[in-house]
């Protein structure tokens, strides 16, 4: 946990980041119909999702570490994780709205991979509510750590494998190949890894953040 | 190397073909193509303004953790 108090890997995500911003808009993306220039939102709009993955799957990583050695550190890395999960989802989803309002006509137009994604929202939602409810602190560090570790499994079928079995708007789904197949390879990579990893990377420093501050008020609660 | 000073002239040869047809000399880099870079600069400026902000806060963090 040496590494969240070192700076090299903030740089690093301002760096990946603000590269996208030159490379996303400048370099030379597919012309597809429908989509036109909108496809420059996957430098954007995907990474949302990333970034929510990559502190969702901390998030477990740490409430099994709880589970095995409850330690108050580990529920609140845990939390704070989802916290910020929770904000990259939201983003993730009104982003998603916005580019389907001009690509698919609606801002909802209740696809497979839209609904799933907002059902999994609530799932997520849900813990929240369910943590805040129970005033013990190990009763409700455990309860929640157990919560996480079966919302996660539930949240990624929700949204990466269901919708891709049926018929979905949304690229990757019932035979609508995503993006990767033949478009990526134009020199879309060298926009959209950067934009994964910066975003991910991110979110940690967010993450870490918040867990540093709920940290110092968990100490100060000890003391008085 | 000669590669690269052979290529950098076809670079600067084709910008001068593109100023050619605007006679008059005006500040036309951050009005081409759409004006795009205009919006580059925006959002670099916003995500550059957020990356101090979090960086300070950042900080703010750091100190209060050695006070403790």
């Amino acid at each position: 946990m040496k590494f969240i108090y070192q700076t090299w890997w903030k740089v690093l995500t301002v760096i990946l980041i603000g590269s996208t911003f030159i490379t996303g808009l400048l370099f030379k993306v597919p012309r597809l119909d429908i989509l036109h220039e909108t496809i420059r939102n996957l430098y954007f709009h995907v990474p949302m999702w990333m970034g929510m993955l990559t502190v969702l799957v901390v998030s477990v990583f740490y409430s099994v570490r709880y589970l095995a050695n409850p330690k108050e550190e580990y529920d609140i890395a845990a939390v704070e994780c989802v916290n910020t999960g929770l904000f990259f989802y939201a983003i993730g989803l009104v982003t998603g709205m916005m580019w389907a309002k001009y690509t698919w006509g609606e801002y909802w137009s209740g696809d497979p991979k839209q609904n799933s994604a907002a059902i999994a929202f609530l799932l997520y939602c849900a813990y929240v509510v369910l943590r805040n409810s129970i005033d013990e602190e190990q009763k409700r560090a455990k309860i929640a750590a157990i919560y996480n570790i079966f919302a996660f499994p539930i949240m990624v079928v929700l949204i990466f494998v269901l919708p891709r079995m049926t018929d979905s708007l949304h690229p990757g789904s019932g035979g609508n190949p995503a993006f990767g197949k033949y478009d990526l390879d134009n020199g879309m990579k060298l926009a959209f890894y950067p934009a994964m990893l910066g975003w991910s990377f991110l979110a940690l420093w967010i993450a870490t953040l918040r867990f540093r501050i709920r940290t110092i008020e968990y100490k100060k609660n000890a003391v008085n | 190397m000669k590669k690269l000073s052979s290529l950098m002239l076809a670079l600067m040869l084709s910008i001068a073909a593109f100023a050619q047809p605007s006679s008059v000399e005006m500040a036309d880099t951050m009005r081409s193509e759409g004006k795009i870079y205009v919006v580059i600069a925006t959002i670099t400026i916003v995500f550059i303004g957020l990356a101090i902000f979090l960086f300070s806060i950042d900080r703010r963090v750091k100190k209060l953790e050695k006070s403790n």
